[in-house]
């Protein structure tokens, strides 16, 4: 049965081979293989980065580097990973390409606009990477004033001006997509048969579109600042650097959300095609999707509660700071409770979804220290909060889009991966991580500071330990560009439908055909309905 | 916001065929223009965050510094400022004009409003150049030969006295006014300047929109570029209404 | 404390440091069983309703609302005490006794300059005595720093353009490290140091074997005469400036009408910007000395101020910048 199957003739991969016909292209899937190979390229760059930093930081002294190159080193980790890889991954990659075939369209609302958001990530890559050759930038990611301003004197504006372009592209994206998700979908497809990945790109494609405009303004009063000499921040003159700080967070805050709940769409999609089972509440989960999106635009400050802002200001922000917390809670309720019943297998994109069951609860539970004021004065700007977030981007944003690439590999290539080397893979990104993080909670409250070259002997131990678990971490992500690589050539054929999941997407052919359907779908079941899909597959239908 | 390439549907045999202006992934003409206009209004929304920060930076320093800003305010020429404001709510008119035109497939008076639309907008960039030149004479340019008390002493080196009812004294000093003004002109030249270059691209966006008029892209049944742009220019015009009271006229009386 | 020699825990050496480890160690305990109420059935279900038979597919359950409301309502109210019992830790940190001893603390590219109000100057290096509570006030020449006491649990932000403040009653006499946390340059790193917290008898001799220039308000006068503040505040309030005989902690009526308190930021400011809160009945003739004074300089003469108003209490140092209305 299986060796009966083949690569269709017609695919997208193969409407026109030139250069030309990849780079004017106005298919949404060709659109989101060139972002996945963009944004791998953008990951690595900013990983060596991060090796930097785990090398030094395994002896208390500082020997490996100076401490203005490992000053550049966490800042460029920071703004690369943040800016040029986190935001864009999802929705960039696997939302761009499986948003249309989820709804029933033959391709996003703008599909122009969605190549002139590529064009303007790479042209805002080149820019970031350029500043980087000619010498980098050491302000940190948050490139807080007067230091960006005026003390430093690194490739501050070229750095910023690459970040102003690439936040361009982020919001073009959210643009098309609303824009999409309104008025592109198939009859039948209401808003409430929607897959939650789809509803979970919709919440994150509004905070695209309201929360990047301000940091790009605020980017700009940087570089007039800095460039010009005008005076905005500068304390000399009667300028308020803290004000940076307000307009920075305002976006900065709700943009981590844009970083984790395109994962949580993925999960919602994992969890019930593995246990093959509806999502417990779909309509909860839907509805905390835009809860996070609305509520996370006004706990900014909660950066800020030893920054200058009055008593009465942070007890505001700590209070809305835990109003956050809770749709995120119920979500990691719902995905758990869809287990209960179900018919689970741990094939590999489960495997990352369990992953990202632990160690989001393990960073958004650390998430309510960070929100308490009491204990936040002490930790605030420690490395409690670095494992903090690396708990949420990394175990959380990173598991979720390895596993959405796991998952939907074989719908964009035809093909199969090694099902032993990627669970190997899964596994070891697991352990790496943990091993990585875990301890710089420790080290965090027993009082390290963030961006230390170097520090106190007695906290070598941990930071060792922080170290080695890097390395396994990093071995965990090579892995899988080679089995990836491998499998475009060697891999089993797939079929349309390998997980026997339900969504319109695998009711394509694998690779799909440029126009997705041949016949607009008439939409007629709920969402995450598995019977008709087994009688499906039994007649071979799919 | 979607385009007119001449697009035939060579698929379809039927008598129907769609609009040329129609894409391949729309069902019909109608779901086009919608998806246009959500995207327009979603994109001046974020045009409107886009400048709320510097509104917001404004508002705050304009209530720590207001004797600063009210000084440095009286820098700025009502006249020229005034000028540009009913300059640019014309243009606005003759842009809904122009849409209308279009509205009712008259290319001879879309191409028309478009392009005295276009020169409206010239003539306000015209304008601020002059401004900006004024600035930079009289040393307003944080950052570059700022000196706020040339323009005082300027005066009266010229022989200028002081307009009737004109002579104040400031509440500041001059050293505090040459320090907190600063912020005043930052503001002003970043507000003004990101409006300018907005209009720039609007002078752009008119002329390509005049030549598709001039090459008959557009009927009754299909006109949305030229509404979109409509959309555009008046929310740049709208931007410009607000900038005006709150950089030219802080604290003057008639 | 350790475990193996390994330090995993930081030293409680303030009065407070019970009290946020308390609340930390409440949080943990609530983060923990969530963890656990999360990780448990997660596990537990994936072996017991692992797929038996490849056509398997989950049970048609739908959702529940009563447990949709109990997993919503229960985070809830754990997250209001969690906030709750912070807001109150916070209070307590963000308001020093009156009675505290007061310090100064400057933070510069890269060092911690600290002054005492007896004279002496520490760079890095900060000698307190146990069993008094300490009230810190911050402020930065140049970019932004982080005064920072792990032992201590507390700290703050220094500001160039401000003042800010931070309290502590250390307990254990001892050394602990200062760290600064809010990202600066180059040596951001090397900004460290060590406070010691002396026994009272023990920083009594301390002091003394220091402060040749004499105390804070001594360096003040010095400049109060330098800087030719004499010349025109004279006490009989008959100068062309105004008497600062008994003033901290008065309110006046500006020339503008509205009404100014006397306090660290006021006077901080008066100088700084004279211009901007002249007191009604003088004219606005006081030079500005915004860049003619350092930090150091201005704290020893606002203390020396304060010294003329020996029965006032002394006032937290507001948070504006200096030239804010």
């Amino acid at each position: 049965m299986l060796d009966t199957l083949k690569i269709p003739e017609q695919h997208y991969l193969h409407d026109g081979h030139s250069l030309r016909s990849w780079l004017l292209t106005k298919d949404h899937k060709r659109i989101a293989i060139m972002y996945l190979m963009s944004i791998s390229v953008m990951f690595f760059i900013g990983g060596l980065f991060a090796v930097g930093i785990r090398f030094e930081l395994a002896t208390p002294q500082g020997d490996f580097v100076t401490a203005d190159t490992y000053n550049k080193f966490f800042t460029m980790h920071g703004v690369i990973m943040v800016f040029f890889f986190l935001i864009p991954s999802i929705p960039a990659v696997l939302g761009n390409f499986l948003i249309p075939p989820m709804i029933g369209a033959k391709d996003l609302a703008f599909p122009r606009l969605n190549l002139l958001s590529l064009y303007i990530y790479w042209f805002g890559s080149i820019f970031t990477i350029a500043a980087m050759v000619r010498g980098g930038v050491d302000t940190g990611w948050t490139f807080y004033t007067p230091y960006s301003a005026s003390a430093s004197n690194t490739h501050v504006v070229p750095t910023a001006l690459g970040i102003f372009i690439a936040g361009f592209s982020s919001i073009l994206t959210g643009l098309n997509f609303i824009v999409t998700i309104h008025r592109m979908r198939a009859p039948g497809m209401t808003w409430f048969r929607l897959p939650l990945f789809v509803w979970a790109h919709y919440a994150t494609s509004l905070i695209q579109v309201l929360g990047t405009p301000v940091v790009a303004i605020t980017i700009v009063m940087l570089f007039v600042e800095r460039a010009f000499g005008f005076a905005i921040f500068d304390p000399q003159r009667g300028g308020d650097p803290v004000l940076f700080q307000h307009l920075f967070w305002f976006y900065s805050h709700p943009a981590v959300y844009i970083m984790i709940l395109p994962a949580m769409g993925v999960m919602s999609e994992l969890v019930s095609t593995f246990s093959r089972k509806r999502i417990f509440g779909y309509s909860f989960v839907a509805f905390s999707s835009l809860a996070i999106a609305v509520f996370g635009f006004i706990v900014w400050a909660h950066h800020m509660f030893v920054s200058g802002i009055s008593t009465y200001a942070a007890m505001v922000f700590s209070f809305l700071s835990f109003s956050v917390a809770i749709p995120s809670a119920v979500k990691t309720f719902n995905w758990s409770a869809t287990l209960y019943k179900g018919a689970v297998s741990f094939e590999t994109p489960m495997l990352y979804a369990y992953g990202f069951l632990g160690l989001f609860a393990i960073g958004g539970l650390t998430g309510l220290f960070l929100a308490t004021l009491g204990v936040d004065v002490h930790m605030h700007d420690t490395y409690f909060v670095v494992a903090h977030f690396h708990y949420i981007m990394v175990g959380g944003a990173i598991m979720g889009y390895l596993g959405g690439l796991h998952y939907w590999w074989p719908k964009m290539t035809g093909r199969m991966y090694s099902e032993f080397f990627s669970r190997v893979s899964a596994i070891t990104v697991f352990v790496g991580f943990n091993v990585t993080f875990f301890p710089q909670f420790v080290v965090g409250y027993l009082g390290m500071p963030r961006r230390y070259h170097a520090y106190p002997d007695e906290m070598q131990v941990l930071n060792v330990m922080s170290s080695a678990g890097a390395t396994v971490l990093g071995l965990g992500y090579v892995l899988p560009v080679i089995y990836f690589l491998y499998s475009l050539k060697h891999g089993r054929v797939a079929g349309p439908n390998p997980w026997g999941a339900s969504g319109l997407e695998w009711q394509m052919q694998s690779p799909p055909l440029t126009e997705n359907f041949t016949e607009a779908p008439q939409v007629i079941h709920e969402p995450y309905e598995y019977e008709h899909i087994v009688v499906a597959k039994e007649k071979h239908l799919v | 916001m979607s385009n007119a390439v001449a697009h035939a549907d060579h698929g379809h045999a039927r008598a129907d065929a769609p609009h040329p202006a129609q894409q391949h992934h729309f069902d019909n003409l109608a779901q086009q223009k919608e998806a246009a206009v959500i995207g327009m209004w979603l994109f001046l929304l974020t045009e409107i965050l886009f400048f709320g920060g510097l509104f917001v930076a404004y508002m705050i320093y304009r209530v720590w510094y207001f004797d600063a800003f009210a000084e440095a305010s009286r820098r700025l020429s009502l006249f020229w400022g005034g000028l540009n404001t009913a300059v640019l709510i014309g243009s606005s008119l003759t842009m809904a004009l122009a849409v209308r035109a279009a509205q009712t497939n008259n290319r001879k008076w879309t191409i028309n409003w478009l392009l005295i639309t276009t020169i409206l907008g010239c003539v306000f960039l015209g304008v601020k150049v002059i401004e900006y030149e004024d600035k930079f004479a009289n040393h307003e340019v944080p950052g570059y030969n700022y000196d706020f008390s040339y323009h005082e002493r300027h005066l009266a080196v010229e022989g200028h006295a002081p307009a009737a009812g004109e002579h104040r004294e400031p509440s500041l000093s001059p050293e505090q006014l040459q320090q907190t003004t600063q912020i005043y002109f930052s503001l002003y030249f970043t507000m003004t300047g990101l409006h300018a270059l907005h209009m720039i691209i609007g002078v752009g966006l008119m002329l390509v929109i005049t030549w598709m008029a001039w090459k008959g892209k557009f009927d009754a049944q299909y006109y949305t570029p030229v509404e979109m742009s409509g959309l555009y220019w008046h929310f740049v015009d709208i931007v410009w209404i607000f900038l005006f009271p709150l950089l030219y006229l802080v604290n003057r009386h008639i | 404390m350790s475990i193996f020699g390994i330090p995993i825990f930081p030293d409680q050496a303030s009065t407070f440091a019970r009290d946020v480890d308390a609340l930390y160690f409440f949080i943990l305990a609530v983060c923990a069983f969530f963890a656990l109420a999360v990780a448990v059935p997660v596990i537990y279900f994936g072996i017991r309703y692992h797929k038996t038979h490849d056509r398997q597919i989950g049970a048609r359950i739908e959702g529940n609302l009563p447990l949709e409301l109990l997993w919503s309502v229960i985070p809830t109210i754990i997250a209001m005490v969690m906030f709750g019992w912070g807001v109150s830790v916070f209070y307590h940190l963000r308001r020093p006794p009156a009675e505290a001893l007061h310090l100064y603390a400057v933070g510069k590219q890269w060092m911690w300059k600290f002054q005492h109000m007896e004279g002496q100057r520490e760079i890095n290096e900060l000698h307190i005595p146990s069993g008094r509570p300490i009230k810190i006030t911050v402020t930065s020449e140049d970019v932004l720093h982080s005064l920072y006491f792990p032992a201590f649990r507390t700290k703050y932000d220094a500001i160039p353009g401000r003042y800010t403040e931070l309290w502590f009653e250390a307990q254990k006499p001892g050394s602990y490290h200062i760290f600064c946390t809010e990202y600066c340059g180059t040596n951001h790193s090397g900004m460290i140091g060590t406070v010691t917290v002396l026994e009272p008898a023990a920083y009594q001799e301390w002091l003394q074997g220091g402060g040749l220039e004499g105390t804070l308000a001594q360096r003040g006068a010095r400049l109060f005469n330098d800087l030719a503040c004499s010349s025109c505040h004279v006490d009989s309030g008959r100068g062309r400036g105004p008497s600062l005989k008994d003033i901290v902690g008065t309110t006046v009526e500006l020339r503008d009408g509205s009404s100014a308190t006397i306090d660290d930021a006021y006077l901080r400011e008066s100088i700084l910007n004279s211009q901007a809160k002249v007191v009604k009945g003088f004219e606005p003739l006081m030079p500005t000395f915004q860049g003619l004074i350092s930090e150091e300089n201005l704290v020893a003469l606002i203390e020396y101020v304060k010294s003329m108003s020996p029965k006032a209490t002394t006032t937290a140092p507001a948070a504006p910048p200096a030239g804010k209305k």
